[in-house]
């Protein structure tokens, strides 16, 4: 009772990274409350679930095991975690910002008169003292993510209800195992106590994923554009640098949202968050939702027009000029200077 | 008869996407007045979508429901130039500092009282916050199945719907009964332009609020067109558990806000130029940074 709890995606028994990063700070915060931490899954092919899940330090692993389960729909997935919390109370509950926990994560927290706060940038525990009913609740979960409006970051309490429900984008949170021999216990499920027929209303009769073919989240170095770049034909240059110097292209989302670059390419708070060695940033201005996924690139060039972008000032490098110009300069002096 | 009672959910937001040098005030916060307010830009797409089905079976009946303050009647009048056939706007103080559970309660309880309905479409999400949380609540407020993400409908008659989703790595065609709520993607077809002809019918659509401020020559216009009225409904309007709603209905409330300093790196200028970008490209390759 009143554990923290990880809800992992799973698909044909690979559990998703997001998920494993989610491990490891539900690891960290039920250190910080003295509780366990529980994880849940839900699919099928789920017998190696146990090798990839425990090492991350976790106490008890419910496995739903159902071919109905998988893949992924909303309402069997939702009754699962409904009546599963309701059993369970947990006091926490973390999900991954994904099509599947953005799906579901809202769902539970209505039926269960929860708060859930979407893609925090940051975890912690704290107080909080509420002066107007002179009442302090110990050891709440500060869900920290940017807010709209300028340089702002906003914490999120759930003071009264439970569990204190948070999702969070792939690459915000560490991976890192607890310890390779951790020792949970594994409790099987019975599906059908915890679903039912009619959750099966809605029926999938075609699906097409892909694997995916953009990888910002590895990659080293990290040529980005934004809303400056002006046009779609204008990011070629960035295509064009990235491929000299090996690098993979992001963009800012007034870039994706003008059509500039696909949606996977999106980085920050609501698009994916990375920490290159190397991080060229063009024509961004640098508001606090875009660099809340790149701030802690080891080094950051800006090109930028204006010599006052907010992004300048956490650049190592700051280039004042139109990148029309600067990024065939920097082909031009690659390739002369590794010949 | 073929033809559906459809609802669109839509929101007017500030326009986030535009938040240029001019939009940003001294102290680093955004100033929401220099921002224009639009109407959310998946919530046009799923006005789109219904717009389709209206196409299809000409008989369906579309009806805005907004939440907001008075001036979200432009959402309602926006959606009438475009092929919308009614509007509501819910509009009180009670609604104010609602987070999405409350929100979506609020939003729930109106669609109660509207009556039977075959189809709700709401946008995925809205610029100002991004949570995508108000359509499956909704959703789950009304014990409805949902199809979230949706770019297009294959297959719609009075009982069933066939549409395909838009995941992050692909797509998935899913079908079920209705009714149901559908939450539009992005990617989901343009909403189409204002046509002149609705225009010039709707452009003094107002709500009772705005009548009451308007000038008086107008105001037979309003018992002469009866459409021209933008029903508009306070809490009272709606069933509710007063416990539910705006900040006392939200279970998260806001801890504090802080404003993010920025710690100036010691950056270092590079000129522009020819020499300065070599030097600068010397240097990456020399510290293995690049190459
Ligand atoms: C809930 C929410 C979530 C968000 N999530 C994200 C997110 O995940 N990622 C994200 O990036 N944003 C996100 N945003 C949007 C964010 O607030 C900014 O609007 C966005 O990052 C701005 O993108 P930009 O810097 O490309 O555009 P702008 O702010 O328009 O900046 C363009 C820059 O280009 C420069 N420029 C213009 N012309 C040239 C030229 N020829 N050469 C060089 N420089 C030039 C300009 O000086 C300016 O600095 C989010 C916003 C909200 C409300």
């Amino acid at each position: 009772m009143n554990n923290v709890f990880v809800y992992c995606e799973s698909e044909e028994g690979i559990i998703a990274e997001v998920s494993l990063e989610l491990l490891t700070k539900g690891r960290s915060l039920a250190d910080m409350l003295n509780c366990r931490l529980e994880a849940v899954v839900a699919g099928v092919n789920l017998k190696d679930v146990e090798k990839q899940i425990m090492p991350f330090g976790v106490d008890v692993l419910h496995i739903a095991e159902d071919s109905r389960l998988d893949p992924y729909q909303t309402l069997p997935h939702a009754s699962l975690l409904i009546n599963l919390f309701k059993e369970e109370q947990p006091q926490i509950a973390l999900m991954g910002a994904t099509s599947t926990g953005r799906d579901l994560g809202p769902r539970v927290s209505s039926a269960l008169h929860s708060g859930l706060t979407a893609d925090c940038t940051g975890l912690e525990i704290g107080d909080h003292e509420d002066k107007k009913v002179n009442k302090v609740y110990e050891n709440l979960l500060y869900q920290i993510r940017p807010a709209f409006g300028g340089n702002i970051i906003a914490t999120i309490i759930n003071p009264d209800h439970r569990p204190q429900m948070a999702t969070v984008r792939e690459g915000v949170m560490k991976k890192e195992t607890r310890s390779a021999g951790y020792k949970g216990e594994v409790r099987m499920l019975d599906v059908n106590k915890y679903i039912s027929p009619e959750d099966f209303v809605v029926k999938i009769i075609d699906r097409h994923i892909e694997k995916s073919k953009v990888n910002i989240k590895n990659a080293g170095i990290i040529v980005s554009g934004g809303y400056g770049v002006g046009s779609k034909e204008n990011f070629n240059l960035l295509y064009e640098l990235a491929e000299v110097i090996g690098a993979e292209v992001g963009a800012s989302r007034a870039a994706v949202d003008a059509g500039f670059a696909g949606h996977e390419r999106q980085i920050g708070q609501t698009g994916v968050t990375v920490r290159p060695k190397l991080y060229i940033a063009c024509g961004i201005s640098g508001q606090i939702q875009h660099r809340a996924g790149m701030e802690e690139s080891a080094q950051i060039i800006s090109i930028n027009t204006d010599p006052d972008a907010p992004i300048n000032s956490i650049a190592d490098y700051v280039i004042v000029g139109d990148i029309a110009e600067v990024i065939p300069k920097m082909i031009k002096y690659y390739k002369k200077n590794t010949k | 008869m073929k033809s559906l009672k459809i609802i669109v959910l839509a929101k007017q937001v500030p326009d986030t996407r535009n938040v240029g040098k001019d939009a940003m005030k001294a102290d680093g916060t955004v100033n929401r007045a220099a921002l224009p307010a639009i109407f959310n830009p998946e919530d046009l797409n799923a006005l789109e979508l219904a717009l389709r089905i209206k196409d299809q079976l000409p008989e369906t009946t579309i009806t805005l429901l907004t939440m907001g303050p008075g001036r979200a009647a432009d959402i309602i009048r926006e959606g009438f130039f475009r092929g919308a056939d009614d509007g509501i706007l819910l509009s009180d103080r009670a609604f104010a500092g609602s987070d999405t559970l409350a929100t979506s309660y609020a939003l729930a309880q109106a669609i109660r009282k509207m009556g039977k309905f075959d189809l709700i479409i709401a946008g995925r999400q809205a610029i100002d916050g991004d949570t995508a949380q108000v359509g499956p609540q909704v959703a789950e407020k009304l014990k409805l199945p949902q199809i979230t993400y949706v770019e297009e409908i294959v297959e719609i008659s009075k009982s069933r719907i066939v549409a395909k989703r838009r995941l992050e790595r692909g797509v998935e065609t899913v079908a079920a009964n209705l009714p149901l709520v559908l939450t539009a993607n992005g990617t989901a077809p343009d909403c189409r332009s204002r046509n002149a002809r609705l225009l010039m019918k709707y452009k003094h659509a107002k709500t009772v609020s705005e009548i009451q401020s308007a000038n008086e020559d107008y105001l037979h216009l309003y018992n002469d067109r009866p459409y021209l009225n933008i029903t508009e409904w306070s809490v009272n309007e709606i069933d509710h558990d007063p416990a539910q709603l705006g900040l006392n209905g939200s279970p998260t409330k806001v801890k504090k806000i802080e404003n993010v300093v920025l710690q100036a790196k010691d950056s270092r200028i590079i000129p522009a130029n020819d020499e300065g970008i070599e030097e600068l490209m010397k240097e990456l390759i020399d510290s293995h940074t690049i190459g």
